[in-house]
């Protein structure tokens, strides 16, 4: 009854609001087209980018996993990742980008609606924005893009319950997982209308003359800038999905497995990775492909996705440095596998930074997150005794946290960062807005925490719901046995 | 007829080869083998997590060879084996009753 007068208020204040504004709007619309076409060089920089995130997950993360785990759970991994790959890729057409990458009505705040399910409406022809005023690439081509990162976040929880979890029960986790807590949090942070949308707003309220003009110009405005996701309207940064993707991974993991438990043998029996030159080959392919991840994020070819690039590059350095001489000094030896966990929890902390932060500033952030995730992987994880099996927790969420507080940080101008991004004080351009440390540190740790509970109560919940429905944990003569002969009747090497 | 037997650190096969050759030893098996004596073993670390690994790499290496034969071939391994570290192995010589070539059909020591 309420609603349905209220729909019925609205829907008389939106034809007032479409007449009054008619007159303004029908010359405007005249003049110009809908929005200019895409650049080919934008789209073929984000073609390539798209291809390179995809490698990381197959065969980058699938090999970087299964070289560090028991000859006899080899193909385990490699079929757990290149299953999710196959099962999220339909789910993302199906409903999972628009769920993502609509107005949701009245969760708008939360998730997306189901208008463009099964893509309906995404044509070659139509087109979403990107960070610069007036340029805008194919949907087919973000659609694509966005794909691949819908693809990589579920496969990188499956390092954390390696060894030991049900195949089916992976599966339908996964469905449930992306559905419930990819589709909301990525809706939550990069959901937003634009910069054309804000730019236009800006100026039609410059424009506007008289106090009515005025006021239905800043309800245009809001409309705007509420038609976004909650994380998003709080301000957070996250320039490639430090939030979306790695924390949101990392506490899903930990979670994992805390409710799956420790693996049969766990602190008795070697559990040493059965080819650490595969996990080598894994790790550099995810290097190479998180060029892809984080400077495609910029969604254009230009110095900002040079930037991007270059920080990854950095960034990543840094943090094998980094862990490679701390391990030296502390356990004697420098590791291979302690550069490569370096370099990837460097590349996880630079995700939500790459964009924003300076080349500097990003070593910085490589050399502390390398440190600081060789003590959480080495010491912390040994004294709370929980069993991650390839530290899915202490490297991407870890490195997750440290990257997203310090893009509040790095962002800033005076530490060679690119400034705030503010679309609606030089309508129609990309202006540098006002940079308070201490509002810009709360709304990323808003965003962390936020994530932290939706990813982490939520993965609680559907872990449980699988659990009674199929059973998460494989029996343990079968966990002894190694899952590749139990699950997939095959075995990694033939001799 | 004898079988020497001999387990030595994996980097020594080549010269422990050639001393074989030198003194005409024309043949062996070699196989490669884990185990531990007195050295023990050592702790590998992967991101912290540490492991005790009991058993070595070694290569286990068997000759046959005509009696009066034996004791050069046990001091060509010796020497060629020895590095003076803990761990460089041990040999073992037992007797043989019968050898037979397969190809031909020879015996004993016409099979050597």
């Amino acid at each position: 009854m309420i609603s349905s007068q209220s729909l019925k208020r609205l829907a008389i204040a939106a034809g007032a609001v479409a007449l009054m504004a008619l007159p303004a709007v029908m010359p405007a619309l005249a003049q110009t087209p809908a929005t200019p076409p895409p650049n080919k060089g934008d789209v073929a920089w984000m073609l390539v980018a798209t291809v390179l995130v995809l490698l990381m997950t197959i065969p980058g993360l699938a090999l970087f996993y299964g070289g560090l785990v028991r000859t006899k759970n080899m193909l385990s991994v490699l079929t757990q990742v290149f299953a999710i790959v196959c099962i999220v890729s339909l789910i993302w057409v199906t409903y999972g980008y628009s769920l993502t990458f609509t107005n949701g009505g009245a969760l708008n705040d939360y998730i997306g609606g189901f208008s463009k399910a099964f893509l309906v409406g995404v044509t070659p022809e139509s087109t979403v924005a990107t960070f610069s005023n007036g340029v805008y690439i194919p949907e087919m081509v973000y659609v694509a893009f966005q794909m691949t990162f819908a693809c990589i976040t579920p496969a990188l929880i499956v390092g954390a319950f390696a060894e030991r979890i049900r195949f089916s029960a992976l599966v339908l986790f996964t469905v449930l997982w992306v559905t419930f807590i990819y589709f909301p949090i990525a809706h939550m942070v990069w959901y937003w209308g634009g910069p054309d949308a804000f730019g236009n707003a800006a100026k039609a309220l410059a424009a506007a003359v008289d106090p009515a003009a005025k006021k239905t110009a800043q309800d245009a405005l809001d409309a705007v800038t509420g038609d976004a996701g909650l994380i998003y309207k709080w301000g957070a940064l996250d320039f490639a999905g430090g939030t979306v993707v790695h924390i949101n991974a990392g506490i899903a993991g930990l979670v994992g497995c805390f409710v799956l438990g420790k693996r049969v043998g766990y602190g008795k029996e070697l559990m040493a990775p059965h080819s650490l030159t595969l996990t080598m080959v894994g790790a550099a392919l995810l290097w190479v492909g998180w060029f892809g991840f984080n400077a495609g994020s910029n969604l254009e070819a230009n110095g900002v996705a040079g930037l991007a690039l270059l920080n990854t590059f950095v960034a990543a350095a840094a943090a094998g440095v980094a862990w490679l001489f701390v391990e030296w000094g502390v356990k004697g030896k420098p590791s291979l596998l302690g550069m490569l966990s370096g370099v990837v929890a460097g590349l996880v902390a630079v995700t939500p930074a790459s964009g924003f932060g300076g080349p500097m500033g990003c070593i910085v952030l490589g050399l502390v997150a390398g440190s600081a995730c060789f003590f959480f992987c080495t010491t912390i994880k040994n004294a709370m005794g929980y069993d991650d099996s390839l530290d899915v927790f202490g490297i991407h969420c870890v490195g997750g946290i440290i990257g997203a507080l310090a893009t509040g940080i790095l962002v800033n101008t005076a530490l060679g960062g690119v400034g705030i991004p503010d679309y609606t004080t030089k309508p129609g351009e990309l202006a540098v807005g006002a940079y308070d440390l201490t509002t810009a540190i709360w709304a990323q740790a808003k965003g962390v925490l936020l994530t932290l509970a939706w990813s982490g109560i939520g993965s609680f919940i559907l872990y449980k719901i699988v659990d009674v429905v199929i059973g998460l944990r494989i029996a343990p003569d079968k966990e002894r046995e190694g899952l590749d002969i139990a699950e997939h009747g095959e075995r990694s090497y033939n001799y | 007829m004898k079988l020497v037997m001999a387990v030595i650190k994996p980097f020594k096969l080549e010269e422990v080869r050639d001393a074989l050759t030198g003194i005409g030893v024309h043949g062996m098996t070699v196989t490669e083998v884990k185990g531990y004596g007195r050295q023990k073993g050592h702790t590998e670390i992967y991101r912290g997590a540490e492991y005790a690994v009991s058993f070595l790499p070694k290569i286990k290496l068997e000759v046959a060879v005509d009696a009066p034969l034996v004791d050069k071939v046990i001091e060509a391994i010796s020497t060629a084996a020895r590095t003076g570290q803990i761990g460089d192995g041990k040999i073992f010589v037992t007797t043989i009753d019968k050898a037979i070539r397969i190809r031909t059909g020879e015996r004993d020591r016409d099979a050597l």
